[in-house]
């Protein structure tokens, strides 16, 4: 699962890299939720990276805060 | 989104950053899309709110991250490049490093009063961490000034 922001070009790297491995993904734009929807993502953000930022990537149950390629690319193994 | 709007903000940007001392990513696309989102953002909320933070809601709790944010300085002088890497370091610039992800500052504790640098050269003077790359006003490099408060 990727939590994204659809103006974020770190954001926009991370879906490219799942993208260009063919690895299927979830992704949420959170900045184009509203209300009770956006306030539902923001807390499960929150339990992964309570730091709240973007892109928040959490793969098999591992967190990995920003577009860190190599630690995404490790989990992806 | 126009993509002459896009154009002409970025160079707006650019020519800002080179007339002041800051340099742009010199990935021209990464630096554009960044440009695209500071604009969507200007549309959803009335001002250029960080492409890579997310509003609160409020214009007076997202003055921090209204592109320059008030980070800009310290996360180039420590990681080569701000949050979203619109503004980056001139070693960055020139291509000697790349910009990666840096983590987000804005929640770290407040250090409190900045220290004043003032240019030795030319007397400017600003408040922030540590000197800046170059000055903008004489454009001598950051090792010409010297701590003054």
């Amino acid at each position: 699962m990727i939590y994204a922001l659809s103006t974020c070009v770190w954001c926009k790297k991370a879906k490219s890299l799942f993208e260009a491995k063919g690895i299927a993904y979830d992704y949420i734009f959170v900045d184009l939720q509203e209300g009770e929807d956006k306030n539902m993502t923001m807390e499960e953000v929150a339990k992964w990276n309570p730091g709240c930022t973007f892109p928040t990537i959490v793969i098999n149950g591992k967190c990995i805060v920003g577009f860190k390629e190599e630690e995404i690319l490790e989990n992806l193994k | 989104m126009e993509q002459g709007k896009i154009d002409s903000l970025y160079e707006k940007i650019e020519k800002q950053a080179a007339a002041s001392g800051y340099y742009i990513n010199p990935d021209i696309q990464f630096a554009k899309d960044l440009a695209e989102g500071l604009l969507v953002n200007e549309e959803r909320y009335g001002y250029m709110l960080c492409p890579c933070r997310l509003t609160s809601g409020e214009r007076m709790k997202d003055l921090n991250i209204i592109c320059p944010c008030d980070y800009r300085d310290a996360d180039i002088t420590e990681f080569g490049a701000c949050y979203c890497a619109l503004y980056v370091s001139g070693k960055i610039s020139r291509g000697e490093e790349t910009a990666k992800p840096i983590p987000e500052r804005r929640n770290l504790e407040d250090k409190g009063r900045l220290p004043v640098w003032r240019c030795k050269v030319c007397g400017y003077l600003c408040a922030r961490e540590n000197p800046p790359e170059i000055c903008p006003i004489c454009k001598v490099s950051g090792d010409r000034f010297e701590k003054f408060l």
